[in-house]
């Protein structure tokens, strides 16, 4: 308990530097020690919004980890098939919301047939259910491949998305006097409101809904909760459909604020794993929790240690791995 | 006794059957990438901890030697003799292996496969940033095995032959350390880790060994690898590849220290020859659909056809079946 | 007996009056970039394959040709495990490949151990592949990085007066070629480009946001040398964030594989300088034949063909003009073919390609701009041509290597 205290009043503390930083006026001892403040706030919010994609990608990968034990390792196959779906959606129609919308709705689709017809076979074979996620994940690589080639993909978002937003967070003054405030893309401010939006709807989803209890159930105990006359199998597809429909939609919002093209799936199946490893697998809190860590320790990382940035995410992973192997806000 | 004598005798006139490519690209590389898988073996099958690191630790071998001896991208080459060179590798190798093994042996199943899977991940950002010890994405090429007098190392034969070598040394091996104390009581801590420690063995030091000796297999394997290749870049030592090792051995079954082998040759030949079958492009539609047909049909990988199949010929003839000890699932105890 | 093998007895029995060594089909592997982040440029590299070959009517040198291809995913590794299949498994004589610069590199090493089998390039740009430690069988027909950039760094500095410049690249060997050919005329005509203001990105990186925020803002000017995915993201998160610094674009990053991408049009990037080994609009009449047939061949390919089409099929045919002119023969280990491809001369749709002493090639660069097209998809305009640029800038190759190898900070500019 008192650990605990501790972990939350450092974080705390953390937090309350990191809002200072950005609201103040950095004196030049500190610009000479941090570099620009420009470069900070936009790093910093880089990782926040980063950390929204992260989790709607994560989340659904925890979801259904905490339920079934089931690994997906198909889960990026999933974001990118969700991507290509929703692009061809949007072009047709030329609706963009409509391609977000159908993104969620064929990968879902296809995630409660993947369920039925394979993972059921395996239920409680954690290690073969993996495998067999590997598996489909290569084969589905060479199949999206085949279908759409190596293009690069790239949404029309709606109009008001597109562009700069003025942040009420002042990066400098000149020697005018005149304030200079931050310009933000707009996009990924709402890629960042989205992962929100999501993230309450799951709360409300597992809290306060009949199947949503069944759920928590289920992730604390399964065996009680097969032995209760709950029919297990369907909760699994339930969940598993609304995992994969995540992954599927997050294509479409990722593959906006980036693109689309080969490669991603691996990127995003990584990107989930050490979200979710943090922040303790089968937590959503936890994919949050998971999510901002890695996003923000990625793009710093990025900016100011381009060399070695990347290595820093999965050196974290390790870390908490080795030091907490439940993760940061798994159970043990 | 009589199928190993068998087996050697036809993997020993091998090379006297086949051209070059059969030798070199299928034979020795099968060997030496089932040698790789063998390590994994001896973790996942034995101690029950899947590691997805094992390529890693051959990888670091095979670094070792392009930087300790000589290459040719004017990058490290400190040109030691190649014994220094090869005992420092796999030392290297085994150091390297015991580490991972301490930080990842607190974590259990799945959890074990994503932290080594992490530890792989970093080492290849880190081996393809950086440039001052490692050349980067490029890395480090004109890695050439030792030569004595007319006999060079990478002709066909004489590598086929290393190769058999390296596999059959820790075949025998890990054979012989199932039966041993340390083997049993691996096992033993892998079937159920809570009754060892009751009973006063030191579980984590007993899982950090088994990562020591597959990284004595691994290590020895890359080296020889990195022979094979002559090069070694990041790409060496990819997610992609690393997921390959735990293929191969899915593939040929934990069970059993034959499996990583059989695994690897399965998987060289797919590689060599699948695309031959559909569409050149295709091939991981080819090896994907295959692995998910194995992992479909038997758990025990191939191994555990034979069984089967062994099985269903022999309960027609009514003989007294000897009944198995705890077959060697992976999660026993979960 | 294959079915294959019949057919060509049958073939070699008919009576076209020609031995059977000549009507025996010839296997020519293409190595290209079929996986991973430079799919589509691996994709109309092939199609450049493709192109060369039809031309011939599939035949050179009185031989069929049968072409085999193999893919890799841009590692040099998979490069080379590719190289070995279509080599020892395939038995392919001659090998057009590979696309990416450290792949180009390995090969390089591989063709060293296989003296009998003839490796033309594909489109790896890469300086050292031809400059240092070369390999008697690897041909290159194509031009480098640092080539590519010819007249570049003359023009930035001078006509539109960027005084100083940042520079945002991959991290591997080709970008290194690509900006040492930019910087070396900037840097020593009085252009400044900080070794600080060098970003070098990790390949396949995807969110450039915190990049774009580290940019200095102090110069005048940005070099991007990024290419295929990599160059459309980071093009439109720099607009996203607001970016206003003027552009200047390494060769790849203003490519049809990147301006014919699928999205929004960036009228961003109009009047971006660059320079290339081609231009989409050169009023030349060998480049409008060459684009034509690739568009009627390829409807749906990108609006004109892209560096890796145009590389790759002028590597493919010059490998087949050289196997016209020995008949198809390479019964010697492809010794006489290989002296024939050395003394090679011949047109290309931009203009004429002969090889220096270290067997790479001597060609002409273009300085573009990029502008929007007729039909309204981006393409680049021609300023000037440079003609018959060689790999050592004209010095002499020893006066050259005084350079030393391209790297992250060569030149230091300083």
């Amino acid at each position: 308990m008192r650990q605990e205290h501790l972990t939350m009043g450092v974080v705390t503390c953390l937090a309350a530097v990191f809002v200072a930083l950005i609201f103040m006026v950095w004196p030049d001892w500190l610009v000479d020690v941090m570099g620009r403040k420009k470069q900070f706030v936009n790093t910093f919010l880089n990782g926040i919004t980063l950390a929204g994609l992260y989790f709607l990608v994560a989340s659904g990968f925890t979801l259904v980890f905490g339920l079934m034990r089931n690994v997906n390792l198909a889960h990026g196959a999933m974001y990118l098939l969700g991507g290509y779906i929703g692009y061809e959606i949007a072009e047709r129609t030329g609706n963009w919301y409509l391609g977000a919308v159908a993104a969620f709705i064929a990968v879902a689709l296809t995630g409660a047939a993947l369920q039925v017809a394979v993972f059921r076979r395996m239920q409680g074979d954690d290690l073969r259910q993996t495998l067999v996620t590997i598996g489909i994940s290569i084969v589905a690589a060479d199949l999206m491949l085949a279908t759409w080639s190596g293009t690069t993909y790239q949404f029309q978002p709606p109009e008001w998305l597109f562009g700069a937003t003025q942040l009420p967070v002042i990066t400098t003054i000149k020697p005018s006097g005149a304030e200079v405030y931050l310009n933000y893309p707009t996009y990924r401010l709402f890629v960042l409101g989205v992962a929100i939006v999501v993230g309450i709807l799951l709360w409300l989803f597992l809290n306060r809904t009949r199947i949503g209890m069944m759920v928590r159930a289920g992730v604390d105990d399964r065996e009680m909760l097969a032995a209760s006359g709950v029919n297990v199998n369907l909760v699994f597809v339930i969940v598993f459909a609304i995992g994969a429909g995540l992954a599927g939609f997050a294509g479409v919002i990722g593959g906006s604020a980036l693109s689309i093209a080969p490669g991603e799936d691996i990127r995003y199946l990584l990107a989930s794993l050490v979200v979710v490893i943090v922040g303790g697998m089968g937590s959503v809190p936890g994919a949050a929790a998971g999510a901002i860590l890695i996003g923000l320790a990625e793009q710093f990382g990025l900016a100011y240690f381009p060399t070695y940035g990347v290595v820093l995410t999965f050196l974290i992973m390790v870390i908490v791995l080795a030091v907490r192997p439940q993760g940061l806000m798994g159970r043990s | 006794m009589g199928k190993y004598i068998v087996l050697a005798a036809l993997l020993l006139a091998y090379p006297t059957f086949v051209g070059d490519f059969f030798t070199f690209q299928i034979g020795a590389y099968a060997l030496l990438l089932g040698t790789v898988a063998l390590s994994l073996q001896v973790l996942g099958g034995y101690g029950g901890m899947v590691s997805l690191s094992q390529l890693t630790v051959a990888g670091i071998a095979g670094y070792t030697v392009a930087i300790l001896g000589d290459n040719t991208t004017n990058v490290m080459g400190l040109g030691w003799p190649w014994w220094c060179v090869v005992t420092a590798a796999i030392a290297i190798a085994a150091i390297a292996a015991s580490l991972i093994g301490a930080i990842s042996v607190r974590t259990e199943g799945i959890y074990t496969i994503m932290i080594t899977l992490a530890i792989a991940v970093s080492f290849f950002y880190f081996v393809r940033q950086n440039y001052p010890v490692f050349n980067g994405f490029t890395g480090l090429a004109g890695v050439e095995p030792p030569r004595f007098g007319a006999l060079y190392l990478r002709d066909p034969a004489p590598f086929y032959y290393l190769s058999l070598a390296i596999a059959a040394v820790f075949f025998w091996a890990v054979r012989y350390e199932r039966h041993a104390t340390f083997g049993l009581a691996l096992q033993a801590i892998r079937d159920n880790p809570r009754r060892m420690a009751a009973l006063g063995y030191n579980v984590p030091l007993h899982r950090v060994a088994a990562h020591a000796l597959a990284g004595v297999i691994a290590g020895t394997a890359g080296v020889a690898l990195v022979w094979f290749n002559g090069r070694i870049s990041p790409g060496t030592v990819g997610v992609d590849v690393a997921i390959d090792i735990l293929i191969i051995a899915v593939i040929g079954g934990m069970r059993h220290p034959i499996g990583p082998f059989i695994g690897a040759l399965v998987f060289v030949l797919l590689e060599n020859f699948a695309i031959d079958l559909i569409d050149r492009e295709r091939f991981n539609t080819v090896i994907g659909l295959c692995f998910l047909a194995i992992v479909f049909l038997s758990p025990d990988g191939l191994l555990g056809l034979f069984d089967k199949a062994r099985q269903a010929v022999r309960a027609d003839t009514p003989k007294p079946q000897e009944p198995r000890k705890h077959p060697d699932k992976l999660h026993h105890n979960r | 007996m294959s079915k294959r093998n019949l057919l060509a007895t049958v073939a070699a029995l008919s009576a076209f009056g020609l031995n059977a060594a000549q009507a025996e089909s010839l296997k020519m592997g293409a190595l290209a970039t079929l996986e991973g982040a430079f799919t589509a440029l691996g994709e109309d590299g092939m199609r450049g394959v493709q192109l060369a070959i039809n031309e011939f009517g599939g035949t050179a040198g009185g031989r069929e040709i049968e072409l085999i291809t193999g893919s890799s995913d841009a590692s040099p590794d998979s490069a080379i495990r590719a190289t070995r299949r279509l080599v020892e498994q395939d038995g392919v004589q001659i090998l057009v490949g590979p696309l990416s610069g450290s792949e180009g590199l390995a090969v390089r090493d591989y063709a060293k151990t296989q003296p009998d089998v003839t490796f033309v390039n594909g489109s790896s740009a890469a300086q050292d592949t031809t400059l240092r430690d070369p390999s008697d069988n690897f041909f290159r027909f194509s031009t480098d990085g640092a080539q590519w950039m010819a007249g570049l760094g003359e023009y930035t500095l001078n006509e539109k007066g960027y005084e100083s410049i940042a520079i945002i690249a991959e991290d591997y060997s080709f970008p290194y070629s690509l900006v040492f050919g930019f910087l070396e005329p900037y840097c020593r005509l009085g252009g400044q480009a900080k070794v600080e203001d060098r970003f070098w990105v990790p390949i396949g990186n995807k969110d450039y946001s915190s990049v774009i925020a580290s940019l200095p803002d102090d110069v005048d000017a940005l070099f991007v040398g990024l290419g295929g995915a990599d160059a459309v993201n980071f093009l439109t998160q720099y607009e996203q964030a607001g970016g206003e610094l003027p552009l200047v674009a390494g060769s790849i990053t203003v490519d049809q594989t990147v301006l014919g991408s699928k999205g929004r049009t960036r009228d961003f990037v109009i009047g971006t300088p660059s320079a290339s080994p081609i231009s989409d609009t050169w009023d030349d009449p060998r480049w409008a034949a060459f684009v034509a047939s690739y568009q009627a061949e390829f409807p749906d390919g990108f609006p004109s063909p892209s560096i890796f089409a145009h590389a790759y099929y002028v590597n493919t045919k010059a490998a087949l003009l050289a196997l016209d002119e020995v008949g198809g023969d390479l019964s010697d280990g492809g010794a006489n073919y290989r002296t024939a491809l050395s003394n090679l001369s011949f047109e290309t749709p931009t203009g004429m390609v002969s090889l220096d002493a270290r067997r790479n090639a001597i060609a002409d660069i273009f300085l573009t701009e990029v502008i929007e097209g007729p039909d309204g998809n981006l393409v680049n305009d021609t300023v000037k041509v440079t003609s018959q640029v060689s790999q050592t800038f004209g010095l002499e190759y020893e006066e050259f290597l005084e350079y030393g190898v391209v790297g992250r900070d060569n030149p230091s500019c300083s």
